[in-house]
């Protein structure tokens, strides 16, 4: 809690604050918010807040609060834009529950907050005084409702002259505030100002130095303010590690990550919230040598990819769900001619344009079974910031080796959230090596596969003797068209053969927690943080459960059904549609399940049971220990 | 990536023969205008005598589709309609290749418009055949967007609906198309002066060649066939000239291919069939020129990389 005020307490002209020492609030975790109109720029003040946290030694999950239009109208609840940062003493690995202190530009955007059960019920809330005797008389009566509905509410209200401070300095306020906030919040927190200041200089790299002076002006104004007004700060004591650091959100972190691993094309087509891969890198792929191509469409974005990756180094293509499906009939072809491809898929709110900013992990089946025919190929979802950038190099590594599409699946919560991680010791290994040029040995196919293994050396144009012709229709391994069954079945053999191999390579998954016991959850993707987090506030009240994280959803890994039987009830907890139990009509024949749910049931044969949610928000650490509570017998609560 | 040090190492002393660039034999229809194209393709390898291993066929789904096999070169036979995209990776990714791409109408012009639309726009170094039969055979006779209006098909058996869609204006309404020639494969002189014009062309060299199906549209091109003086040959010192075809074809345009207007008038669908280069300029810019870049060692790239998380450390 930020804040051991149980009293609503208004905001005062600064002349009437007692200019007494403020108390200082000890916390080991605390969740901020900044929130205006899109184009108010929270977002800035919010990342900048993140990154200069986690640069001090805190634990760091930011995500981004986004409507889906780019200029929504000024001053509705759903053009609600800002961050959510949820700093903490040790690594943070989720968003967390409630915010515990707000800015808000205006008591809309505030409402609309208050309405998502976005705010712990005690939070503290600076709001932008404006607003409230603002000349336009709808404006005022908007004001008064917004605060009497927020009165429910224990909030501690502050309002901040936001716009009068920021007059003093520039004659349009709407492009200042955010600098003003971040000041404010640089003061309650004890930032390094010097820190922020590179910050800035960093966002406005590309601007005059006029605009940068500007903005650190603003900055220090919010920083007096607060000094002169408030009558606290919070202390999130921190823990600067010994070890490199860095922090990045999981776009950049997939767009560095396919750096890492030698890819040296990357086709897309822009699609919400993918498409930031593909600015980061816009900004830095040639560098590399790397061609950031954006083709018309998504399906020619799978082509050029897979003529590239045909031709030479493996390439990769970058999309979310609405373009996954248009890829569909070019995955298929990349798995029937054994050409390696990696599909990163940034998995938003479906079906159709569903949820275009907003997390959802619906993608799962689609990514496994989604191509007509039969279709072997790999789907791993890293969990963390740190594994979309290491999950690249796997990604790549496995295409090649296996002569395969590997679908990476992440999602908006990794896209936009951003978590420091151990700064990864660069390999040059990781890059793979060049596809092999020399003269192919007389009666080599070109889908010489290893009957065993079903495993081939790829034959790419340039390779003298080696000229053939890959093919979409059943082929032999000299790649001639074949419709005989024998030569389809045994194609097919090879095919799958290969997926087998690779499970072999995998190790069982370990339990977090014991390895028995009543519950075990199982989670997939960005939500490991929020269920361990769960899983260990439950532990603490001593309830028998544990849980379990999948990377490889595609092949499964080893060990499953032996984990499964040691505990008395087995639940996947995702973020995607099921049937509740209870509702109408539902019974267990007919209900339909959370997507890892339906896998493992059909992979185990144990009666898997599964909790998800579809809300468009991460799932929230403390929804999961509901569940959990449930789901185990009433134990003695610890003293 | 490139393959001149290979060859270098390896000498470059091969010399071709016809039966150098031929692979499986041509399972189409007798009769069918495909043959002619392979032919006079294969004679082009030769005289060229491009490498084997350096050249690449991509095609599409369709009768023409199955180009590549007939070919021994590397081909791709990919997806109906998707030919370009993959012919443009291949480009993108190893520009010292030789890439062609062969297509049926059905694939170029109706599945697959809209990459037609946008590889006209990236004026890639290929060369672009659209076999165009105007009728789709594979799938047994149905409509395809060259089909003429009120000719009978499976699937419009009143007769077509629309008017056919004339893809050389279509071609020559796009920004930055560079090369845009019509030929047909009963012409073979006129067919092979087109090929290796087009493959001499630095950029996208779009072709289309009518052709006939002996199957399902025997009719359509029979009149042009039997009767010269209803085929118009453009004419420039700049043009394809076809010496060959001195007295066979009577009827001559004077056309400038620099003349972009007068292309686009000289396109639009008469009675008569035009063949000949309409357009061509080698100034347009070249999409894998514009992106490409010098390459990077392993070791490079990771100190690079290591450079760049500077930006994001704590």
């Amino acid at each position: 809690m930020v804040t051991k005020s149980k009293t609503r307490k208004k905001a005062k002209p600064a002349a009437e604050v007692p200019a007494e020492e403020p108390r200082t609030l000890r916390t080991s975790q605390s969740t901020v918010e900044v929130v205006s109109d899109s184009g108010e720029g929270a977002q800035t003040c919010g990342q900048i807040f993140g990154s200069v946290s986690a640069k001090m030694g805190n634990g760091v999950w930011t995500v981004e609060i986004i409507p889906a239009e780019i200029q929504p109208p000024p001053r509705i609840p759903a053009g609600a834009s800002g961050n959510r940062i949820r700093i903490g003493s040790k690594p943070v690995t989720n968003w967390g529950d409630r915010t515990n202190l707000m800015v808000a530009f205006n008591e809309q955007v505030l409402l609309a907050r208050h309405e998502l059960d976005a705010l712990e019920h005690d939070a503290t809330v600076f709001v932008e005084s404006m607003w409230k005797e603002h000349e336009d008389p709808e404006i005022q009566t908007a004001w008064k409702s917004a605060m009497k509905e927020l009165s429910s509410a224990n909030y501690r209200i502050i309002e901040v002259p936001m716009e009068e401070e920021c007059l003093k300095v520039v004659e349009d306020p709407s492009r200042g505030k955010n600098m003003f906030a971040l000041g404010l919040l640089c003061w309650i927190y004890d930032l390094d100002m010097e820190l922020v200041r590179a910050q800035i200089a960093h966002k406005f790299r590309r601007k005059a130095k006029e605009i940068y002076e500007r903005n650190v002006e603003l900055l220090d104004l919010g920083s007096a303010w607060a000094r002169e007004n408030l009558d606290f700060r919070i202390e999130v004591p921190r823990h600067p590690s010994d070890a490199p650091m860095v922090v990045m959100n999981g776009n950049q972190a997939v767009a560095l990550g396919a750096i890492a691993a030698g890819m040296e094309l990357a086709a897309m087509y822009p699609i919400t919230p993918a498409t930031s891969v593909s600015h980061h890198l816009g900004e830095i792929f040639e560098k590399f040598g790397g061609v950031l191509h954006q083709a018309e469409d998504e399906i020619a974005a799978a082509g050029v990819a897979i003529g590239a990756s045909y031709a030479g180094k493996v390439a990769f293509t970058i999309t979310s769900g609405p373009g996954l499906a248009l890829k569909t009939e070019f995955l298929g072809l990349a798995v029937m001619t054994e050409m390696p491809l990696v599909v990163v898929d940034v998995q938003r709110g479906g079906p159709s344009t569903g949820l275009p900013t907003k997390v959802e992990q619906s993608d799962l089946l689609a990514a496994i079974f989604g191509q007509p025919g039969d279709t072997p190929h790999v789907v791993i979802a890293p969990a963390t910031i740190e594994e979309c950038f290491h999950s690249m190099v796997t990604a790549r590594r496995i295409a090649e080796a296996f002569r395969t599409v590997v679908i990476v699946l992440t999602d908006a919560n990794l896209a936009t959230g951003v978590q420091p991680f151990p700064r990864p010791q660069m390999d040059p290994s990781w890059q793979g090596t060049l596809p092999d040029m020399t003269p192919v040995p007389e009666g080599t196919p070109p889908y010489d596969w290893d009957p065993r293994t079903g495993l081939s050396d790829r034959v790419a144009p340039g390779r003298q003797g080696g000229m053939h012709t890959v093919t979409g229709l059943a082929h032999d391994s000299w790649s001639r068209v074949a419709y005989a069954s024998a030569i389809h079945q045994q194609a097919s053999d090879m095919r799958s053969r290969k997926i087998a191999v690779l499970q072999q390579t995998l190790e069982p998954p370990v339990v977090n927690g014991e390895e028995s016991g009543d519950l075990l959850l199982v989670g997939w993707g960005s939500s490991k943080g929020a269920i361990e987090e769960a899983v260990e506030r439950a532990r603490a009240e001593n309830r028998s459960v544990s849980s379990l994280h999948l990377t490889f959803l595609s092949p499964l890994p080893p060990g499953l059904k032996r984990i499964f039987r040691r505990f008395r009830k087995v639940m996947t907890v995702e973020s995607n549609y099921s049937d509740h139990p209870q509702a109408p009509f539902i019974t267990p024949e007919n209900r339909r399940r959370g997507q890892l749910c339906w896998l493992l049931r059909a992979h185990t044969l144990v009666d898997v049971d599964c909790w998800t949610r579809v809300i468009g928000e991460p799932l929230r650490p403390g929804a999961i220990h509901d569940v959990i509570r449930a789901q185990t017998p009433e134990v003695q609560e610890p003293e | 990536m490139s393959c001149s040090l290979l060859s270098l190492v390896q000498g470059d002393d091969r010399n071709y023969e016809l039966s150098d660039y031929e692979g499986a034999r041509a399972r189409w229809c007798p009769g069918c205008g495909d043959h002619s194209v392979l032919a006079a393709t294969q004679r082009l390898l030769t005289e060229e005598q491009l490498k084997p291993e350096s050249t690449v066929f991509v095609s599409g789904i369709g009768c023409s589709s199955r180009f590549p096999h007939y070919m021994k070169t590397y081909g791709f036979h990919g997806l109906h309609g998707r030919a370009l995209p993959v012919g443009s990776g291949i480009k993108l990714h190893r520009p010292e290749l030789d890439v062609f791409v062969v297509m049926g109408d059905g694939d170029c012009v109706s599945i697959g418009a809209g990459h037609w639309v946008h590889a006209i726009r990236y004026n890639m170094d290929m060369v672009a055949l659209l076999l165009d039969n105007e009728i789709y055979g594979l799938t047994k006779m149905q409509t395809s967007p060259t089909t003429p209006a009120g000719y009978s098909t499976n699937t419009q058996p009143k007769g077509t609906y629309l008017p056919a869609m004339n893809p050389l204006e279509a071609t020559l309404g796009i920004t930055n198309a560079s090369f845009v020639a019509q030929t047909v494969e009963w012409l073979v002189p006129h067919l092979y002066a087109t090929l290796k014009a087009a493959y001499h062309h630095k950029g996208f060299s779009f072709v289309r060649i009518l052709q006939r199906c002996p199957h399902y549209t025997e009719d359509l091109f029979l009149k042009y066939v039997q009767d010269p003086s209803l085929v118009e040959m453009l004419e420039h010192e700049d043009g394809i000239s076809v010496p060959e075809l001195d007295g066979r074809l009577e009827h001559r345009l004077p056309h400038d291919p620099r003349d972009l207007d007068g292309a686009r008038h000289l396109a639009q669908a008469n009675d008569k069939v035009r063949i000949g280069l309409f357009y061509r300029d080698e100034s347009n810019p070249r999409y894998e020129e514009t992106r490409s870049l010098p390459a990077y060692t392993a070791q490079e790239k990771i100190a690079l990389l290591d450079e760049e998380l500077d930006r994001y450390a704590v």
